[in-house]
């Protein structure tokens, strides 16, 4: 279906306006539902529940093996929801000589609900095509320049299961309170184009 | 299909624009809301999301921003599933509404089988004319299982609204020399496959 040749293409605001009134005339879309899904999205799905699972995971030997075992577990163990597709949670643990780090070649999936909403750079063509090539000049790149001894495993989520990196926690943090060191969890950390461990305290 | 979609492992792309400069679209949260909607209507499912991505024009694919690319799909699914019409959604958009190509046959998984966990497979040389989940830089390729996640639709067959069977996926790793040799850094590529993309490898 080739686009009309003879009207301009309408603006991305437009298309989307005209198919959300098209559905509401029908009485198919409810009134409520696209702004009560996007308070629920911004609201519940964020970063923050990700850094929370890192925490307790640092501080709390017992939740880690749960995690690395069944992150959709551990997850659901704190309250955290998943759609309903995602039926489990990969957790990749970091070491002081493996670096993990993920992608979606094939479009851009991520544990949403988890980690937020994957960031625009994720989404980027050009992450996509070359992270899973070109692994190490990727992350220099993007300011991760890791020891030539740091074994790089690359993860690319092409089945509806999904990954997050579990990061290294900064020694100068050793001893902190689960709830402060949620706080310096980031996502890049959980995708892994970045590591916390020089982190000062 | 081999779609301008599969991008792992291309050449020629520059830098990854990192951080991500803010931007504020208020389209893009709707267009997310009503692809959300819709499949919780069941009026389809991810896979035939994906693939109603897959099946947009290669170039406007590679200048699309993300969401267009979903607005396109989500726009293409409701036409052909029938829910609206395309004369509709362009005279209240003021303008041309491109869609995406239209959708081939899909396929059905192949027999059971089963792999453990360290088991040397080969991923099999196939080329398939529908949606597929195999990225193009393993096909043929030899790794080792390291992971398996419960059983999902088998996309290729989700993906065209067929009845889709389950089946579990693996996660196979690679080494990139063994992927692009002479031309790829060093690492370990871990890659989610379908049971039915997989084939034992004959120990020597």
């Amino acid at each position: 279906m080739a686009t009309d040749k003879d009207q301009p293409t309408a603006t991305p605001q437009q298309r989307a306006d005209a198919i959300q009134l098209v559905l509401r005339r029908k009485g198919e879309l409810p009134d409520t539902f696209v702004p009560d899904f996007t308070d629920h999205a911004e609201e519940e799905w964020i970063t923050d529940n990700g850094a929370r699972m890192v925490a307790r995971a640092w501080v709390n030997p017992a939740f880690r093996a749960r995690m690395l075992a069944n992150g959709k577990a551990a997850a659901e163990e704190m309250g955290f929801e998943f759609p309903a597709h995602h039926r489990h949670l990969v957790v990749l643990e970091n070491t002081a000589d493996i670096h993990n780090v993920i992608v979606c070649t094939l479009c851009s999936c991520t544990a949403y609900t988890i980690i937020g909403a994957a960031p625009d750079w994720y989404k980027d063509i050009d992450y996509r095509a070359r992270v899973v090539r070109e692994s190490r000049t990727v992350l220099r790149e993007m300011g991760l320049d890791l020891p030539p001894t740091t074994e790089i495993r690359v993860w690319d989520t092409t089945a509806d299961h999904r990954y997050m990196v579990l990061p290294v926690q900064p020694p100068a943090t050793i001893g902190w309170p689960e709830e402060k060191l949620a706080k310096i969890v980031t996502q890049d950390s959980m995708i892994g184009v970045s590591r916390l461990d020089d982190l000062k305290g | 299909v081999d779609g301008i979609h599969d991008l792992g492992g291309k050449q020629g792309f520059g830098r990854v624009n990192y951080p991500s400069p803010p931007h504020d679209e208020t389209w893009e949260p709707l267009v997310r809301a009503l692809s959300a909607f819709a499949m919780r209507k069941r009026i389809y499912n991810m896979d035939e999301m994906r693939h109603a991505i897959e099946r947009m024009d290669p170039r406007y694919y590679l200048t699309a921003p993300y969401y267009e690319r979903h607005l396109t799909a989500v726009a293409t699914l409701l036409v052909e599933k029938d829910v609206i019409t395309r004369e509709e959604l362009e005279a209240l958009a003021g303008g041309a509404f491109p869609l995406s190509s239209p959708i081939g046959p899909g396929r059905l998984p192949a027999p059971p089988q089963s792999f453990a966990i360290g088991e040397k497979v080969r991923v099999k040389n196939e080329f398939v004319p529908g949606h597929v989940r195999m990225p193009g830089y393993i096909r043929g390729k030899v790794g080792v299982v390291v992971g398996i996640s419960p059983p999902y639709p088998f996309p290729d067959s989700a993906g065209h609204g067929m009845q889709a069977p389950m089946e579990p996926t693996y996660d196979v790793r690679f080494r990139s020399r063994d992927l692009w040799p002479d031309s790829c850094d060093d690492a370990l590529n871990h890659v989610g496959v379908f049971q039915s993309y997989l084939e034992k490898v004959e120990s020597a």
